[in-house]
């Protein structure tokens, strides 16, 4: 991109109004993510059970769960984590799942059948059975469900880039590239890749919010991130017995969740419009 | 106008009609349906150790000799009567005569014969071989007499034989009773749908007063959001304990609901493996009983249910020795206690949890109080039949929590293979003084004795006793609210018109 289109892009961006949201919300998630890292208003493995269950208060801004943990503090950690094991997995899926896309376009024939059929395998274990599985061998933690998500990714990423990749592939430019005497490697790098690229950058977006809700279900149901580390599915699991009393320690990870995914998707949404012409022409 | 009337005329009718089908639906009512948070590993109550199998099949499926009642009293069962010779050495059991086993097959002398010889034969797997220990030999006199010998005196000899560990067995049925019991009790088992529920049935040759209940579940739910919600819904009648003590005061404002808080055998203790490096060393243990502050974990753990206890010992039993303040909390002195063990600056270790509330919230605390001395636990969560392998069975772990509910169960301490691994040859000679004393006055000195060399060698984490947090429904009537032994004995169970 060049500057002019890049400072088209931008002014086309800011008039999308679900772009804008997403992008603020993805963005505060981002920041108290990064902060946690350098600050949390209390320590997350600080028990204080003394002050257990309290409610909100200057002192503790959201209040305490049952341990008299700080709730904000980890509801920021729970942020930094959640983004953590979503971009490993995104990142591991897309990694794995771009090039086998590729390549199945690239050499079609009984390559394509054997990389699509593996995925179609691949597809059919969705991320909660591979993390089960996981955990009976290795027992639970982040990395597993790191690797289940992502391995989950893989087969979403594969067949979105094979079929980008096909509809390119027919255009006149890669037959000039093969005149020109281009390989097949350099001919997926230099022109199918930047001309998908939208496409991915959409995927990853939305690939990301669904990482964040798997996460959660994943470290709900005690497969994921363990303690003392807190988690936003933890902090679920743990508040379902005391919705009675206590149902903010319910509620606050519940719209932590909520807002994230939303704020994704919408950056999704509006990303996908304005990197695809053709359906912005038709809105 | 008519028609109206006459169509209002039949719904009242109708609904009239099903209220009163309903009342007398719900005042027939013999079937309950009792939730449980671990599923026994199997259910033979004479070949393991599992709580979870006596509260199961005890008085309700297996009967002993002697029975034990919800205050801790022995009662006659299969054995209506029985003499001890004024040497205190001879018990002559005076038989039930007609019993019958849930196969048919009847029950007489020769059967209690087996079931003893083969609880206290060397290849026997009991969990309590400790129960049999006195005895020297066990002869039939005609078909419903039994002549038990001891070696010594023994003054609870009654109350051994009132343990789940010590009920009557069948010995064509004893291979099989894991995976299908049969005993002679006044339900008989049904089925057993793995992960799920136990079903029993009413055995209707059943020798005694049958009981109000003709059928009962018991539903394996290890989840404490699933079992709040199992109460609620009216799935589960009836919690004999309850995991999720923070909704006690939640279902006590309900008015469909009993709360019962009673007392329990269970001493939860962080079991420490006592061979393990750097555990062996009892500077390192004592470290850990002065980093420990019981009351944090009573309140954080189990929102306030249970009592500080100081060694392995209960409360409520007149012999209690209050050994609390052997290591009272105190960082400082722990942190001393490491540096001098040669750990200035702590170490790592493992904790693995099981999945009642008491170990996986209480170890949480656990971690963080050992943290304040710079022992850095991991926490590895395990399910029940891992922890029973891993844990109790083949003893790869630092340290776990488990609730030991057993009755009078100083004694595990004697034997060294045992999953904490202590040995101490003063200890065990006190117990074996203990076995063969029959003055209460000195047995209370001895058990004394022995609850100070455990506090003092802080062989675990002293933690609480556990309280037994018992929810029902309100017309269930007679369930247990204390619990002498493992058990859930549903015989004067019944349902309130």
């Amino acid at each position: 991109m060049n500057e002019s289109r890049l400072s088209e892009f931008w002014q086309n961006s800011l008039q999308h109004r679900s772009f804008v949201i997403g992008l603020i919300l993805s963005f505060m998630m981002l920041f108290t993510g990064l902060l946690s890292l350098f600050w949390t208003p209390f320590p997350v493995e600080l028990l204080d059970i003394p002050h257990k269950l309290e409610s909100a208060s200057a002192k503790h801004w959201l209040g305490t769960d049952h341990f008299g943990r700080d709730v904000f503090s980890m509801l920021m950690v729970g942020a930094w984590n959640s983004m953590l094991v979503s971009v490993f997995a995104i990142g591991f899926g897309a990694g794995i799942g771009v090039p086998l896309g590729a390549l199945a376009a690239a050499k079609r024939g009984w390559v394509e059948e054997t990389v699509m059929r593996f995925n179609d395998f691949a597809f059919a274990f969705p991320a909660l059975l591979t993390a089960v599985m996981l955990s009976a061998v290795y027992g639970p933690g982040t990395l597993n469900s790191v690797l289940a998500i992502g391995i989950f990714n893989i087969p979403v990423f594969a067949r979105i880039t094979r079929g980008s990749a096909l509809s390119v592939y027919k255009r006149e430019f890669i037959l000039a590239a093969r005149t020109a005497g281009k390989g097949e490697v350099r001919i997926a790098v230099e022109h199918i890749l930047p001309n998908i690229g939208s496409v991915l950058i959409v995927q990853i977006t939305i690939q990301f919010a669904l990482g964040i809700l798997a996460e959660a279900g994943l470290s709900y149901l005690g497969l994921g991130t363990q303690p003392p580390m807190p988690s936003w599915g933890k902090m679920l699991s743990e508040a379902q017995t005391m919705m009675f009393f206590a149902p903010q320690l319910a509620i606050l990870p519940g719209l932590a969740i909520v807002f994230t995914v939303l704020g994704l998707n919408l950056l999704g949404d509006g990303l996908r419009d304005i990197l695809d012409p053709r359906l912005s022409r038709v809105r | 106008m008519k028609h109206i009337i006459q169509k209002y005329a039949k719904v009242l009718l109708i609904s009239g009609s099903a209220l009163i089908f309903a009342g007398s639906a719900f005042a027939g009512k013999t079937h309950l349906t009792m939730g449980m948070v671990l599923e026994p590993p199997h259910l033979d109550p004479t070949a393991g150790a599992a709580a979870a199998i006596d509260e199961v099949v005890y008085a309700n499926v297996f009967e002993g000799l002697t029975r034990i009642n919800q205050n801790a009293e022995v009662l006659p069962a299969l054995a209506e009567s029985w003499k001890i010779s004024a040497d205190g050495l001879t018990y002559t059991f005076k038989l039930r005569n007609g019993v019958k086993f849930h196969d048919g097959s009847a029950f007489d002398s020769a059967d209690v014969v087996f079931s003893l010889d083969r609880a206290r034969s060397e290849k026997s797997t009991n969990a309590q071989k400790a129960l049999f220990a006195a005895i020297k030999g066990v002869s039939a006199q005609g078909a419903n007499t039994v002549v038990v010998t001891l070696k010594t005196p023994t003054g609870n000899f009654l109350f051994n034989m009132g343990w789940g560990d010590a009920v009557m067995v069948d010995s064509s049925s004893a291979a099989s009773n894991k995976s299908k019991p049969v005993g002679t009790g006044p339900f008989t088992f049904k089925r057993w749908v793995k992960g799920d529920r136990i079903e029993l049935g009413q055995n209707a040759n059943y020798w005694g007063e049958k009981p109000a209940l003709k059928s009962a579940t018991f539903k394996i739910i290890p989840d404490p959001a699933a079992a709040v919600a199992s109460l609620m819904a009216g799935d589960v009648d009836a919690f004999a304990n309850f995991p999720a003590p923070e909704m006690a005061a939640q279902f006590q404002s309900d008015s469909r609901f009993t709360v019962k808080v009673g007392s329990t055998e269970g001493e939860t203790i962080l079991s420490t493996n006592n061979l393990q490096k750097p555990f062996d060393d009892l500077r390192v243990r004592q470290a850990i009983a002065h980093a420990l502050n019981s009351q944090e974990i009573i309140d954080g753990a189990m929102f306030g249910f249970g009592t500080p206890i100081g060694t392995h010992f209960a409360p409520h039993h007149a012999a209690y020795v209050d050994l609390t303040g052997t290591y009272p909390h105190d960082t400082e002195k722990a942190k001393q206690l490491l540096a001098d063990a040669g750990y200035p600056n702590g170490f790592k270790a493992t904790i693995k949890l099981p999945p009642p509330s008491y170990a996986r919230r209480g170890g949480e605390i656990v971690a963080s109080q050992l943290a304040k001395v710079g022992i850095k636990l991991e926490i590895i969560p395990v399910e029940w039949a891992q922890w029973l392998d891993q844990v109790f069975k083949n003893k790869d772990f630092d340290l776990t929590i488990v609730s030991h509910t057993e009755p009078m169960d100083i004694g595990i301490y004697t034997r060294p293979k045992y999953y904490f691994q202590y040995r101490n040859a003063g200890f065990n000679a006190v117990i074996a003084d203990l076995n063969v004393t029959a003055d209460p006055k000195k047995r209370y000195a001895l058990m004394g004795a022995a609850q100070a060399i455990l506090a003092k060698d802080a062989v675990n984490g002293y933690l609480f006793q556990l309280a037994k947090l018992g929810i029902w429904n309100k017309n269930v009537m007679g369930l247990w609210e204390n619990s002498p032994v493992q058990a859930n004995d549903l015989t004067g169970v019944s349902w309130k018109n």
